[in-house]
């Protein structure tokens, strides 16, 4: 496959330059192509293809060592996301045209898959076709050995397994024999192993055989500006889109140092960057105007298309339009629920059920033991000197309530999350805080179990389900809120945390 | 190879036909003569499956030892000896299964009456149910006695893993066949579990002999430098003799510097096992290369490095600064509520304290986006739900626990570029 020759521009000629002088040398080979047995020219081709990777490329290309010589039997390869870990090796591979598999394991929902994938991809859909129905590791093995004994590798294979976290979840022997593969079958075969993950969260307890493991680090924010600065606007000098990404990182490399994340950001806000300079208010050289025309929009694009809430489309929709940004809706704006009557009421008492302790159920609920004796009290106010009597009843409940707030200062429950209460519990609160009377119909409690599959409510323990089940509330205070102001009913008067 | 062409090899050829070999020895396993410091083991060994080869009786064995001890290389030494022996090449047939491959009886069963190349195979096909496999196995079995009948040798990799397949059939009938008075078989185990004969049943244990060979490696620094040598060195018969006695002429001074003596004397108390050793040497044999020929210090040193970095300490490097200061906050809540649980909120109330207190460098960051930097620390298993595929809570109230030591934090942060000052001085400070 030859790829379209293009001219490079000086400035990159310079970036090149400056990636290649950067490599901190001493444990590397500089500038000699380290492996012989690879052509030189593709070598180079494939350097330039990856910047600020070039120290990887070299080691790996050592650890591999020439395509006939034997590989270790795994490599572990981990880095954060977007470090191009499959990317360089992938690259590798293909450039250098090594007999490779190349495997995904979230893809590979039975090992089957995988063993599918990797017989065709070596010796070709007919020993693949050789495997049978739910293939054992057993079988595989064989057929490898027997595809190459017909064919012995010339070469290195190379299996590669993406995302091989997901490989934990996988049969339990599956990865322990892969990592020894090479012993298995006997044959010239490494397995190399991508993911984010550290090797101590894989290995199973009656321990493996050790892959080798090998790191590649974070890119520097350097590092990014010269990535990222390799995609630049045609229309515009490189230099105004590399001030461009100074200004993006500034807003976003304290929160997110993922290339493909940024990347995605730098190519949305462009246009907009852009805008000052065609209406002709600002030249190229004005950055700081640009800065200032583009800082709050970016820090808009924060809360919005980082968080995908609003959709990339509906970003770069809203820019043409040349609306204000935030008069989009995003996703978490549509959360309200229209519910029944009876359901609102329900919901909320759940919710005061899971973030109130028991204990102050009576304080809340029993108002009409609390009307009373204030009704009792305000009669007896006429009598006598009504004013002292009520401030020493309220008064009296003022000191327990900042007792009680010293004691469980830490404890708020709006930090601790809800808790689980009963289904009598529920009941009880339902009844006094809905104002009519309602009967206990087979509706009310359809309607909590309609709850619980709305992952409104959620139930608590499946060991009885009839017999007295248990629930916690699944909704935030903004939600409740919410619902309570369509019913007139004021939550935050009987949370406790709030009193 | 004649000896006038061999001399012409240049410089690049003997690199990389020395890189062939080194690399064949260290990641391919590939037998050496003789086994190091086995030598009582390897012949208990060889005299016990010598008398079931040539006398026909029937044993079996057990090799148990920890990984990388050497125990397939022990077996793979003896056999190839006693096959060596001809009147044993062509008496003795040879079954090999490994607790890995073969998961469940019915699959070794398979395997077993492949190996055996038993009648009712045709082509590469087996016939019959799993019970009549084992009838007609055993009956193959059964009908032999000690003089006419060929020997078996069953090697069984990963011995424990069979112990655990149903009821132990496939195991109980091995040994079975071993104690009676029919076909000789010789049962040989590989495992790395001490307790493995716990795992056996009543019936299947004592059916077996209770012979068990232990390797645990009794190397003294000195052999074990010995044995990096011998392992770097090339052999007598390698084409180009001025490159081979160069080669093991830089080998040799460089077990004698000082600063490798550390560096392996580093290894040796980490362990004693010969695989790690050799994922060592690989490394640094992998770097040599036409334009340094022989083996430096600096190759030794740097596959050293890359063998004992910490890997968590490379991860923590790579995260942003908005969830470097969620670890701290974890950290600090783990610091006054002793190794207690903590869920999204507090940790966030923890890191909302920090910002209205004492950050400058630090902006105010909205709710979610601490959410997604939090689920990103998640997603590098950083942090561990307490109750692991409970997903009924929500997000923020999900219990979690930091997977991190004080220690690591507080070297990340020391590690981290261009960190923020009032975060360091956060991080130190005792009271959040």
């Amino acid at each position: 496959m030859t790829k379209p020759i293009r001219r490079r521009s000086s400035y990159e000629e310079d970036a090149f330059r400056c990636i290649r002088d950067n490599i901190p040398n001493g444990n590397i080979m500089s500038e000699t192509p380290p492996c012989a047995g690879y052509p030189e020219d593709t070598l180079r081709s494939l350097a330039h293809r990856l910047p600020c990777r070039e120290v990887q490329l070299k080691s790996l290309l050592s650890l591999m060592g020439q395509p006939d010589q034997y590989s270790y039997p795994s490599i572990f390869i981990y880095g954060h996301r977007a470090t191009g870990k499959s990317h360089v090796v992938l690259s590798i591979m293909k450039d250098l045209e090594l007999p490779h598999a190349s495997v995904n394991c979230v893809e590979c929902v039975s090992s089957g898959l995988l063993f599918h994938q990797v017989l065709s991809a070596f010796s070709g859909a007919d020993a693949a076709a050789l495997l049978p129905r739910c293939p054992s590791l057993s079988d595989f093995v064989r057929l490898y050995k027997q595809a190459s004994s017909g064919s012995p590798a010339a070469q290195t294979r190379y299996i590669i397994l993406d995302r091989a976290e997901r490989m934990r979840d996988m049969d339990f022997g599956l990865l322990p024999a892969l990592l020894r593969l090479q012993e298995l079958v006997n044959d010239n075969v490494t397995v190399i192993l991508l993911s984010e993950i550290v090797w101590e969260k894989f290995r199973p307890n009656t321990g493996c055989f050790e892959p080798l493991l090998f790191n590649f680090p974070d890119y520097s924010k350097a590092e990014l500006v010269q990535i990222l600065s390799q995609d630049h606007h045609p229309s515009y000098t490189p230099e105004l889109y590399a001030s461009y990404v100074n200004i993006l990182l500034g807003v976003f490399f304290s929160v997110c140092r993922d290339l493909r994340e940024l990347r995605h950001l730098a190519a949305l806000n462009f246009s907009k960057f852009c805008e000052p300079l065609e209406k002709g208010e600002a030249k190229e050289s004005d950055i700081h105007k640009l800065w200032k025309n583009i800082e709050p929009h970016l820090q808009r694009a924060m809360q919005t298309v980082y968080l995908r809430e609003v959709s990339s489309m509906q970003w770069e929709q809203q820019q043409m339009d040349e609306k204000e940004a935030t008069t989009l809706r995003g996703l978490s704006a549509h959360a309200h629920i229209e519910l029944p009557y009876y359901s609102k009421f329900l919901l909320i008492a759940a919710y005061l059920a899971s973030f109130n302790p028991a204990r102050t159920d009576r304080r809340f609920f029993l108002k009409v033991h609390r009307s009373i004796l204030i009704s009792l009290l305000c009669v007896m106010s006429h009598v006598i000197t009504n004013k002292q009597s009520l401030s020493l009843l309220q008064s009296h409940g003022k000191i327990r309530k900042t007792n009680f707030l010293k004691k469980h200062e830490k404890t708020s429950n709006h930090l601790l999350g809800p808790k689980p209460f009963p289904l009598d519990r529920l009941l009880a609160i339902f009844y006094s805080v809905v104002d009519s009377r309602v009967a206990p119909t087979a509706s009310i409690f359809s309607q909590i179990s309609s709850l619980v599959t709305l992952q409104l409510l959620s139930q608590v323990g499946h060991d009885d389900q009839l017999d007295s089940p248990k629930y916690k509330c699944a909704v935030s205070l903004d939600f409740i809120l919410a619902i309570s102001r369509t019913v007139g009913f004021d939550v935050v008067k009987y949370l406790y945390d709030f009193l | 190879m004649s000896k006038r062409r061999s001399a012409a090899l240049t410089e690049a050829q003997a690199v990389s036909l020395a890189q062939k070999l080194l690399r064949e020895r260290l990641c391919h396993q590939k037998l050496p003569d003789r086994p190091v410091a086995l030598d009582s083991q390897y012949k208990h060994l060889l005299e016990l499956l010598r008398r079931t080869a040539l006398h026909g009786e029937s044993n079996s064995v057990l090799i148990v030892g920890p990984r990388g001890s050497g125990k397939t290389m022990l077996l793979g030494c003896v056999l190839r000896e006693l096959m060596s022996l001809k009147d044993v090449q062509k008496n003795v047939l040879l079954v090999e299964l490994n607790g890995l491959l073969q998961t469940d009886d019915k699959i070794a069963l398979k395997e077993i009456t492949r190996q055996l190349h038993l009648e009712n195979v045709v082509g590469d096909k087996v016939f019959g149910s799993f019970a009549e496999n084992l009838s007609f196995l055993l009956e193959a079995l059964k009908k032999g006695d000690r003089s006419s009948s060929r020997p078996v040798l069953f090697v069984l990799d990963e011995f424990d893993l069979f112990a655990h397949h149903k009821n132990q059939t496939l195991l109980y009938n091995l040994l079975d066949v071993s104690q009676s008075a029919q076909t000789p078989v010789a049962v040989v185990g590989l495992t790395c579990r001490l307790d493995v004969l716990e795992l056996l049943e009543k019936r299947v244990k004592s059916r077996f002999s209770h012979r068990q060979i232990h390797l645990f490696s009794s190397l003294s620094f000195g052999q074990y430098v010995d044995a990096v040598r011998s392992q770097l060195s090339l052999p007598p018969d390698f084409p180009d003799p001025t490159f081979s006695s160069e080669w093991n002429h830089s080998v040799t001074k460089l077990c004698e510097e000082k600063s490798i003596e550390e560096v392996l004397k580093r290894h040796f108390n980490g362990s004693k096992d010969f695989r790690s050793l050799h994922s060592l040497l690989f490394l640094a044999v992998s770097r040599a290369s036409v334009s340094h020929a022989t083996l430096r210090e600096a190759d030794l040193l740097e596959a050293s490095r890359l063998i004992s970095a910490d890997s968590k300490a490379n991860v923590l490097h790579g995260l942003s600064i908005l969830e470097l200061c969620l670890i701290i906050a974890m950290k600090h809540l783990n610091d006054t509520y002793d190794g207690e649980p903590f869920n999204f909120q507090m940790v966030h109330n923890e890191f909302k304290k920090f910002i209205q207190r004492k950050s400058h460098s630090i902006h105010k960051f909205e709710k979610p986006v601490v959410m997604k930097a939090f689920e990103h620390l998640l997603q590098l298993e950083l942090v561990r739900p307490v109750d692991s595929g409970v997903c009924k809570v929500q997000r923020e109230y999900q219990l979690m626990r930091l997977m991190l030591e004080h220690g690591q934090v507080m070297e990340a942060l020391q590690r981290y570029p261009q960190c923020p000052t009032d975060v360091k001085q956060w991080a130190l400070s005792a009271f959040a």
